[in-house]
């Protein structure tokens, strides 16, 4: 078997799992969406509001959402000492990694699908002009959030109290993933799209090529008992 | 022993010096006005945040030697270092808000410096208290260091995107173009206040870590004596 067939095989099964409880996804959907209930009655913005605090809130109802996801990610291979057994099977580790956080992408993207869609409604929020833009940005965000965040997730699982530890960890990390996102979907509201569009994907590509080569290298450790 | 001793005059000696050029031998800054004594809280501004980021490079260095040799001491040498870069971190805001004040009068703004400094100091006490919930000391070691790692290289990358994201910040003073610079004698209190923090550090960093390896070999005796049965209190 060689490394992308482990890394599909931990995918599928992550997948699979999924489908049969949609745990993770129905919690992400649901927090995402009471967060967009709340940003209404707190700010009560007008269409004008709207544009200038619309990327910063979808991106933030994103963020915590996400965190929601990830915290599951882990926590249910703790049950029956699964992990256990996903680190005995012949699969070298850093495919554990891969698999994992492509299933977090995966997810986080569903959810993020749904809570787009629903934004777009209720705030009147057209991104259609430019939905091509808004997917790359959407997608290498979500990348660079997931390659921090499963690497973090596995770490605050070792901890005693893994679920306020892992956005204690991962928020200051993922800030530059924030501020990309957040600035490029900015950019592309206004029209034309703004000049630092451009710049702001190139960042979050190099970000992504950082902090996905880095976890790669340090999952072993991380997983060591 | 003993050079810790020498090391610990040297430190005495150097702050006495340094405090003598900071209040008497440093001239007053003049653009600032009837408040330009305060300006001479920028050597230990500058210091302490100076500090700040050499404790968070030793914290990186540390982790991966720890990583790599799996030796205990690389992990004490980490924990202290990232211990440090709280505490001249804390003195380094403190200090920069009582400077910015008069000067600017605000206390804070989200420049790009001021936010990436405070990110870090964020990041350094999510570091602590990652350590406080592993309870096994070899996963604390390895936990930890995979975090030192990623916040290191997370710091600078922060710190671009800051200045990228608003581009008004004040140009730096020091070497930032023509009309620049500082008087010679002002600089010179700089480098003895920069070298003398850094002998205060490296100080502070032997101690915590001779305290460390103290409490291990506490630990251990403790653990000895409670196999042979023996009460400890």
């Amino acid at each position: 078997m060689n490394f992308l067939n482990q890394v599909g095989a931990i995918l599928w099964k992550d997948i699979l799992t999924e489908y049969r409880t949609k745990d993770a996804l129905t919690s992400m959907l649901i927090f995402g969406l009471l967060v967009i209930l709340m940003f209404h009655f707190a700010f009560e913005p007008d269409s004008r509001e709207t544009e200038k605090f619309g990327p910063g809130l979808l991106w933030m109802t994103f963020i915590f959402a996400g965190i929601l996801g990830m915290n599951r990610a882990f926590a249910t291979e703790r049950e029956n000492d699964s992990l256990q057994g996903l680190m005995l099977a012949p699969v070298d580790w850093s495919a554990i990694y891969l698999g994992k956080m492509l299933a977090n992408l995966v997810f986080m993207l569903l959810a993020e699908s749904v809570i787009l869609f629903c934004f777009a409604l209720f705030f009147n929020f057209s991104l259609m002009p430019r939905w091509g833009w808004m997917v790359t940005i959407t997608v290498l965000g979500t990348l660079g959030f997931a390659s921090v965040g499963t690497i973090l997730a596995a770490v605050s699982m070792n901890t005693r109290m893994s679920d306020v530890m892992l956005p204690i960890l991962l928020l200051p990390i993922a800030l530059p993933v924030v501020i990309g996102a957040v600035e490029s979907t900015a950019a592309i509201l206004t029209d034309p799209p703004g000049e630092s569009l451009t710049f702001w994907i190139k960042f979050l590509v190099v970000f992504n090529v950082i902090f996905i080569t880095l976890p790669l290298l340090l999952f072993d450790f991380v997983l060591e008992e | 022993m003993k050079l810790l001793r020498v090391h610990a005059l040297s430190t005495f000696i150097a702050m006495l010096i340094a405090l003598y050029a900071i209040f008497i031998f440093a001239p007053t800054e003049r653009t600032m006005g009837f408040i330009g004594e305060v300006q001479r809280i920028f050597y230990f501004h500058v210091s302490s945040n100076w500090t700040t980021f050499l404790a968070t490079f030793c914290v990186f260095l540390c982790s991966i030697l720890f990583l790599l040799k799996e030796s205990r001491e690389w992990d004490i040498r980490a924990a202290a270092a990232a211990e440090l870069g709280v505490v001249f971190g804390t003195l380094g805001l403190i200090s920069g808000t009582l400077w910015a004040r008069p000067v600017w009068g605000i206390w804070w703004t989200w420049d790009a410096r001021l936010t990436s400094f405070f990110l870090l100091w964020l990041i350094l006490l999510a570091y602590q208290m990652l350590r406080r919930v592993v309870d096994s000391p070899a996963q604390r070691g390895r936990l930890s260091a995979v975090f030192g790692i990623l916040a290191a290289v997370d710091t600078p990358i922060v710190y671009m995107a800051n200045r990228w994201w608003r581009t008004q910040h004040p140009a730096p003073v020091i070497a930032g173009g023509p009309g620049s610079g500082l008087d010679p004698r002002m600089a010179l209190t700089l480098c003895i206040t920069l070298g003398a923090f850094t002998l205060l550090y490296v100080y502070l960093w032997r101690i915590r870590c001779e305290l460390e390896r103290t409490a291990d070999v506490i630990e251990t005796l403790q653990r000895q004596l409670q196999t042979q049965g023996m009460e400890v209190r």
